[in-house]
């Protein structure tokens, strides 16, 4: 472990590097661009690759190719083009592909305010593409966060075969900090699970006990098959209800049935207070300190923070929050996740404060969308 | 698979068997070409040039894009008109992989065109084996890029209004090291040319007329199978030098197949390790 000075987007790309990343594909998007830039010069001295293909579309379906060949991939992105990603994420889901995909958030909708950050692309992380499905959503409030919660992203895609999102935003893809970065056999590096029947006998979607199955990869005599129609265990295409209903319930399920290895929340002062404030990503940054100010004027005020969006631990969200008189849901759009917490914490004592603002919260800001409700 | 495989013919090694009969029409020419590509590969690995575990097929969406269901190698079924980036991934993540690409017109040069112009500029070591059958027959018979002018599709009722692409002169514009077109009514130049581009490096292009008695063949007043295939044949012409001005397809004076392009540029690959 040392102290370095980095970037958010620089801490990604050290960590990415660090999991074990061999192939980058990316195309140049503010405020992503400095990320694929980095890599670009570093992890060709790790032996991966670094292209910049012609458009997002390419980008996750190279990556998506990669993963299959062996490799770790990643791909990073902003709105517009996390937009033209979703059908490629939607086959990764499909066929149950290790990627990730870090989405820096800026202002939109449309081309919006490139430079700027907002959280008002939270349900197009968890909802981008078409089909019935759960994937894992992150989001980082610091360098620190960004760092370490991309080795999470890594063993999170590789444990459960599945895209994972990485949700940051301009704001702190842009922010410096000191963090503390690990050396190789410091931290977990969780791989891909390999099968132990022999190629004759192999399914490729047939799942062990963790709902997962195990993933043989190109080039190793497993004749494998990579689906993007709905299919059984072996991977042939299949149109009964029967068929279906297993391989939608299945994928969902198993990032359902891991949410305890998925899901983590912070929670400053949530045990005695009347109001607990929810919040995440940039403008949980902003959020503490004013919680801080209010309680050292003796305001039984907490404040909880997610780092994983999706899927929530809802029990353990409820039971954080079954104290409180009150749950204020402060985000950088016009309530998002707002409608999620509401619907665990019940409505009736949930109200949603919106910062709605293309530049970093500012203290006096959260202050008057918290101090509102209190 | 631990399932019955039956071995009745000599190919059948390389097929999935269990998943037959495939979903081709009566007529289509998919089944040939793919047939003389299997011949080719078959070559190659009995002569020690090509190992078996080696080989990829990814396929993005359509008739053509369903070869990946029935080879018995690595094979993808992906997203339509998104093979070639995919099969990109997959070569720069293993490059002792061989990766063939397979997709109709509407597929790699339709939907897929952006990502086909800039595999062959990249000249990236894939080999692309594009079957134009002039429609989107999986999804019933609409308009595709290869359309001759004026042909009935269902969604140009009144006629095409747009003239065809020349995929062969597109993709020999850019830095393609091999560009060749065929005939599902020739298959021996299919398995010639798909022998000759596995033994090459960087980006490998064949075109496969093929027959589509069932959709485009409705359009055209050629429904009948064997009618179709005649037509086609006697259309077909091989030279064994033709120029780029020689690759437009017209159904009056002649479809000219043959090696467009063959030279030696340097590889994607060769370029990245040199960087």
């Amino acid at each position: 472990m040392r102290r370095e000075f980095l970037s958010g987007n620089r801490a990604i790309a050290e960590a990415a590097i660090l999991s074990g990343l061999k192939f980058y594909a990316g195309y140049p998007i503010t405020p992503a661009s400095d990320l694929m830039e980095y890599l670009a010069e570093k992890l060709p001295r790790y032996g991966g690759i670094v292209v910049q293909f012609e458009d997002e579309i390419a980008s996750i379906n190279a990556a998506i190719g990669a993963s299959w060949a062996g490799v770790k991939a990643m791909t990073a992105t902003s709105g517009p083009g996390f937009s033209l990603m979703a059908e490629g994420v939607s086959l990764a889901v499909a066929t149950e592909t290790p990627v990730v995909v870090v989405d820096i958030m800026r202002a939109g909708p449309s081309t919006g305010i490139p430079t700027k950050a907002t959280q008002s692309d939270v349900y197009q992380a968890r909802w981008l593409a078409h089909g019935d499905y759960t994937i894992p959503v992150f989001a980082p409030w610091s360098v620190q966060d960004c760092y370490d919660m991309t080795i999470k992203s890594f063993n999170v895609a590789e444990k459960f075969r599945t895209p994972v999102v990485l949700l940051s935003d301009a704001n702190i893809a842009h922010m410096w900090e000191t963090l503390y970065v690990k050396e190789p056999g410091e931290v977990e590096i969780i791989e891909r699970k390999k099968p132990s029947a022999p190629p004759d006998d192999y399914r490729p979607y047939k799942p062990d006990e963790d709902l997962v199955p195990p993933m043989a990869v190109f080039g190793e005599g497993y004749k494998v098959i990579v689906e993007s129609l709905v299919h059984d265990e072996l991977g042939y295409y299949r149109q009964d209800s029967e068929t279906y209903r297993e391989m939608v319930t299945r994928l969902n399920e198993k990032i359902r049935r891991g949410v305890g290895y998925i899901y983590e929340q912070e929670e400053y002062w949530v045990e005695d207070s009347d109001v607990v404030v929810v919040a995440y990503g940039s403008t949980a940054r902003m959020v503490y300190p004013v919680v801080k100010a209010l309680r050292q004027r003796g305001a039984r005020v907490g404040f909880l923070r997610l780092k994983t969006l999706w899927p929530l631990n809802e029990e353990w969200l409820w039971k954080s929050l079954s104290r409180a008189g009150k749950v204020v849901v402060v985000e950088n759009n016009t309530g998002r996740l707002y409608l999620d917490v509401a619907r665990i914490a019940g409505s009736a004592r949930t109200f949603f404060s919106p910062v709605i603002t293309v530049d970093p919260p500012k203290f006096n800001e959260v202050m008057e969308a918290v101090a509102r409700w209190l | 698979m631990a399932l019955a495989k039956l071995t009745l013919h000599p190919l059948d090694k390389y097929l999935r068997t269990d998943r037959l009969p495939h979903i081709w029409c009566p007529g289509c020419g998919i089944g040939i070409a793919l047939g003389a590509m299997l011949r080719a590969i078959d070559r190659r690995i009995n002569e020690g040039r090509l190992d078996r575990n080696k080989v990829v097929f990814v396929t993005g969406i359509g008739c053509s894009a369903r070869v990946s269901f029935y080879v018995d190698f690595d094979s993808a079924h992906t997203l339509h008109g998104r093979a070639l980036p995919f099969a990109t991934g997959v070569k720069l993540a293993n490059p002792s992989l061989e990766v063939i690409v397979v997709g109709g017109d509407g597929d790699v040069a339709g939907i897929g065109g952006n990502h086909l112009l800039h595999a062959a500029k990249r000249n990236i070591d894939l080999f692309v084996v594009m079957i134009t059958n002039f429609v989107y027959a999986m999804t019933g018979g609409q308009l595709a890029p290869t359309t001759p002018l004026k042909v009935y599709t269902t969604t140009t009722p009144h006629g095409n209004p747009e003239p065809p692409l020349n995929v062969i002169k597109l993709v020999a514009s850019l830095n393609a090291n091999y560009v060749a077109r065929a005939s599902i009514t020739t298959p021996h130049y299919i398995e010639m040319f798909t022998y000759k581009a596995l033994g090459m490096k960087g980006f490998r292009f064949l075109e496969v007329i093929s027959t589509c008695p069932e959709v485009y063949g409705r359009h055209i007043g050629l429904r009948n199978p064997v009618t179709m295939f005649e037509e086609l044949k006697k259309r077909v012409k091989y030279k064994p030098n033709p120029v780029i001005d020689e690759s437009d397809i017209d159904w009056e004076k002649g479809i000219v197949i043959g090696e467009y392009v063959v030279r030696n540029n340097p590889s994607y690959l060769d370029l990245v390790k040199r960087g």
